[in-house]
């Protein structure tokens, strides 16, 4: 088989691991937590870091009238869908081994990337700022506004007494990781084409 | 600084003053050149190297220390009840008091001596004895709470305890008190060959720690003072001192001295053991209480049980002798390797030492000089292996630092002896402040002892704190026996009497820790496992209220149709499950203490209603920043009113069905 194929291949499969490992994390440190909140985010669920995490994470942000993080939202039906059509298309790409559909299977995956992103950004803004106005603590910016407790979309950031940290995890770096072998494959498959 | 420097330089002159025959050699690398606070400082954020579990004598406690550090961490309530935890006080844990006398909030605890495995500590359970109404109770270091409590039957004066082989088979319980048996009325002065003393063998079930009495050995009316268990070529074996051979029975200070030796009874409880599993032994009634606290339920049951197995020495040959040992001895000491035993004879100057191997040899060779009650007396020089002479004033207990040392503590001269095994040659010897009754090595009961820290504990303190009017308080000091020389480190006052202490290694202990208790695992019998379900019941004059608790409100907070006369439960479940978040709660008028309640933890208390009016109740353990909000009120009516029972829930009025 053509190394451009494999590659293709390898890289589609590797999506797979979104299924076994978490895509992000978001860790909540505070002077009262040593050993810190967080909840794995998964394509298809939520998973506390330590039992009972999530419920806890709930039962801080009560007080500035944050919502309780959902036991399911509906992306989680969608996301495992859309990798493992994904992933199937990959194959059968690769299978193919047309090298320009390589790079159109990696723009479509970038696309579906900056979507989930843009959702995820989407579902964080809502839950930082969409407050309950009965909220035993209000807190305002220095310029007067309410403020918000929108953990980042990556990177840490400081709220109130908590430190949020937001980072892709395992399952992210298998699909990136993949992603990144699809473009090889490309290239490798163009170098292929002109020999 | 400066005051530091001045303080330790004082310790310095006063222990240079004060040590009988110091030589000055542990002064010189002593508190100057090596500093002394450095060695006991835990910095913050840092914890300690060993758990101390330092028994309260008359409080009925257990107190946790941290050494080297001195810090106390917890007060575990044993056979007390503790208004700080509720125990004895909520319906849990009344049961754990129970006894065949009714329910006894009290007890004299002593002896706490830590759970083994092949003779060396594995941190499982502690035990501890009641002294005053025998007890031997379990407390569960996950928990650190007290998780069964059993009463021994045909015993008083239950000092000889709490101590367990090297497989935690047995835990033991020997009666100080000889007493009639069976239990009657008749005169005193006919105590002589009447009375008894009964040796109580505990099992404990290897998977569960479960208690139960095996079988008690009926020994002749003697005082059992201290025990200890063999281990290495000894285990099998088990040796109890006595005083008061001569069985008098009054003005004992004088009539119980008379004898120049009594006994350290060895008993081979293998052999015992071995003769019960083959229907040996006799079942006779008694009654005894065995009270068990689930984790599970988060509640106690007391069962009354109704006969035990007697065993009489002289129908097991070869199970039971007696050491003769000079002269009213206390202490029962077994060393590391087993081959020792230690009687320290309270009235003696003198520590003796017997040695194992000559007593199965002796007992090979029949070198009895007579018998008491069917049991042999073997020969004191067959048996005998050494003295340690002129080591002090009223020898009293003896711990191993595992490295050939034995460390005595003699409480008329207040001192702590080092001395060396098989030389019998004393080597050190440290004052106390002041009258020290048990020393502690961490892992002193078991053969591997952790001989990095001696720990003396005082009977009186006198100067050495600030007065607290004609009571002060008794304390613990903690010497390094790391050297040639002890060096005497620390002081920290205790609760109650610090009879004896067990110590262990903190990382044996520490990782098992339990932090929460699942919620959805709770079998309570009237556990609310959300706000949704709580809810009151009235049924007669009885109400019940299930409750729950979170930061930072009950559910239901106002509770209408309470009427005087009532009889109402609150049963509370705290729905945290986030570590060292508990909440409490009380009741105006409550005759009862507050509840303090661990995340997904249920506890009852009982209220009744005396006055009419709106009262209300609160949390009573500051949890969060809105603690003082956590609160809510109780209606209550005249008796045959017609207010209907109502509560709120999230704010909303809810009627009960």
């Amino acid at each position: 088989m053509k190394k451009s194929k494999l590659l293709m291949i390898v890289g589609s499969l590797l999506l797979l691991g979104l299924f076994v490992f978490p895509l992000w994390n978001i860790t909540l440190e505070a002077p009262q937590y040593p050993i810190p909140l967080g909840m794995d985010i998964h394509i298809n669920k939520f998973e506390d870091t330590h039992e009972f995490d999530i419920k806890n994470i709930n039962l801080m942000n009560h007080y500035v009238g944050m919502q309780y993080i959902p036991e399911t939202i509906p992306e989680f039906k969608i996301f495992p869908w859309a990798v493992g059509i994904m992933v199937f298309l990959g194959v059968v790409i690769g299978l193919k081994g047309n090298y320009k559909l390589f790079l159109a299977w990696f723009i479509v995956m970038s696309m579906l990337g900056i979507a989930g992103m843009y959702d995820f950004y989407l579902w964080e803004y809502d839950y930082g700022h969409n407050l309950n106005p009965k909220a035993i603590m209000k807190f305002t910016n220095p310029d007067g506004s309410i403020m918000g407790f929108q953990p980042p979309l990556f990177g840490s950031k400081d709220i109130l007494n908590f430190k949020a940290h937001s980072y892709p995890r395992a399952g992210a770096y298998f699909m990136f990781i993949g992603m990144l072998l699809t473009v090889v494959a490309f290239f490798v498959g163009k170098k292929e084409s002109k020999v | 600084m400066k005051t530091i420097f001045k303080s330790l330089l004082a310790i310095t002159v006063v222990s240079l003053v004060l040590s009988s025959c110091g030589n000055g050699s542990s002064s010189k690398k002593g508190a100057l050149s090596s500093s002394v606070a450095e060695k006991v400082y835990v910095a913050p954020g840092e914890h300690d190297e060993f758990y101390a579990f330092v028994s309260g004598g008359f409080s009925g406690q257990l107190a946790v220390y941290g050494l080297p550090s001195g810090r106390l961490f917890k007060v575990i309530p044993v056979f007390s009840v503790d208004a700080e935890k509720a125990y004895g006080f909520n319906e849990e844990t009344k049961p754990m008091l129970n006894t065949s006398h009714g329910f006894i909030p009290w007890d004299d605890s002593h002896h706490p001596d830590i759970s083994q495995t092949n003779g060396e500590l594995d941190g499982r359970y502690v035990f501890i004895n009641g002294n005053n109404t025998p007890r031997i109770a379990k407390i569960d270091l996950t928990t650190f709470e007290t998780t069964e409590i059993i009463e021994i039957p045909n015993s008083a004066g239950n000092h000889s305890s709490s101590f367990v082989t090297e497989n935690t088979e047995y835990v033991v319980a020997g009666t100080r008190f000889s007493i009639p048996f069976p239990q009657r009325d008749m005169p005193i002065d006919e105590y002589k060959g009447n009375f008894k003393g009964a040796l109580t063998f505990i099992s404990v079930d290897p998977k569960d720690g479960a208690m139960d009495i095996k079988f008690q050995i009926m020994m002749p009316g003697f005082n059992y003072d201290l025990s200890h268990p063999g281990r290495g070529k000894s285990h099998g074996w088990f040796f109890f001192t006595t005083y008061n051979t001569e069985e008098a029975n009054s003005l004992l200070e004088v009539n119980a001295s008379q004898n120049d030796k009594d006994f350290i009874a060895a008993i081979n409880w293998k052999k015992i053991e071995e003769y019960v599993n083959n229907g040996g032994g006799k079942k006779v009634p008694s009654r005894y209480a065995h009270n068990v606290y689930s984790d599970e339920t988060h509640s106690a049951t007391s069962t009354i049980k109704k006969e035990v197995l007697i065993v009489n020495p002289s129908d097991v040959p070869g199970a039971v002798y007696f050491l003769p040992t000079p002269k009213s001895p206390h202490g029962c000491d077994v060393d590391p390797t087993g081959e020792y035993i230690v009687g320290n004879g309270k009235l003696s100057a003198d520590l003796t030492i017997h040695s194992f191997s000559k007593m199965i040899k002796a007992i090979e060779d029949k070198k009895f000089t007579g018998e008491a009650y069917g049991i042999p007396i073997l020969d004191f020089d067959a048996v005998h292996a050494g003295t340690v002479k002129q080591s002090g004033l009223g020898p009293l207990h003896t711990e191993f630092d595992g490295k050939g040392n034995a460390y005595t503590t003699f409480f008329i001269s207040s001192e702590v002896v080092k001395w060396k095994i098989g030389t019998w040659e004393v080597i050190d010897r440290k004052p106390t402040y002041y009258s020290v009754g048990h020393l502690m090595i961490p892992g002193g009961n078991s053969r591997k002892p952790y001989g990095k820290y001696v720990l003396a504990m005082n009977k009186i303190t006198k100067d050495r704190y600030l007065p607290t009017g004609p009571e002060v308080t008794q304390s613990a000091q903690l010497y390094d026996i790391t050297g040639d020389k002890m060096e005497l480190l620390l002081d920290f006052p205790t609760i109650g009497e610090p009879h004896y202490a067990a110590g262990i290694p903190a990382d044996i202990v520490a990782k098992n820790s339990k932090k929460i208790y699942k919620l959805e695992e709770s079998k309570h019998e009237f556990v609310t496992k959300s706000e949704a379900d709580s809810k009151v019941v009235r049924d007669g004059n009885e109400v019940h209220i299930y409750m729950t608790m979170i930061r930072s409100h009950f559910a239901p907070d106002n509770i209408e149709g309470i009427q005087v006369g009532d009889k109402v439960y609150f049963h509370v479940t705290n729905l945290e499950q986030d570590y060292d978040v508990p909440h409490g709660i009380s009741m105006i008028g409550a005759q009862t203490s507050e509840l303090l309640i661990m995340p997904g933890q249920t506890e009852t208390f009982v209220w009744y209603p005396k006055q009419v009016g709106v009262w209300p109740f609160y949390c009573t353990d500051f949890c969060s920043a809105l603690h003082q909000e956590m609160q809510g009120y109780v209606r209550v009516s005249p008796k045959g009113s017609k207010v209907p029972i109502k509560f709120t829930l999230d704010g909303d009025a809810v009627d009960a069905e």
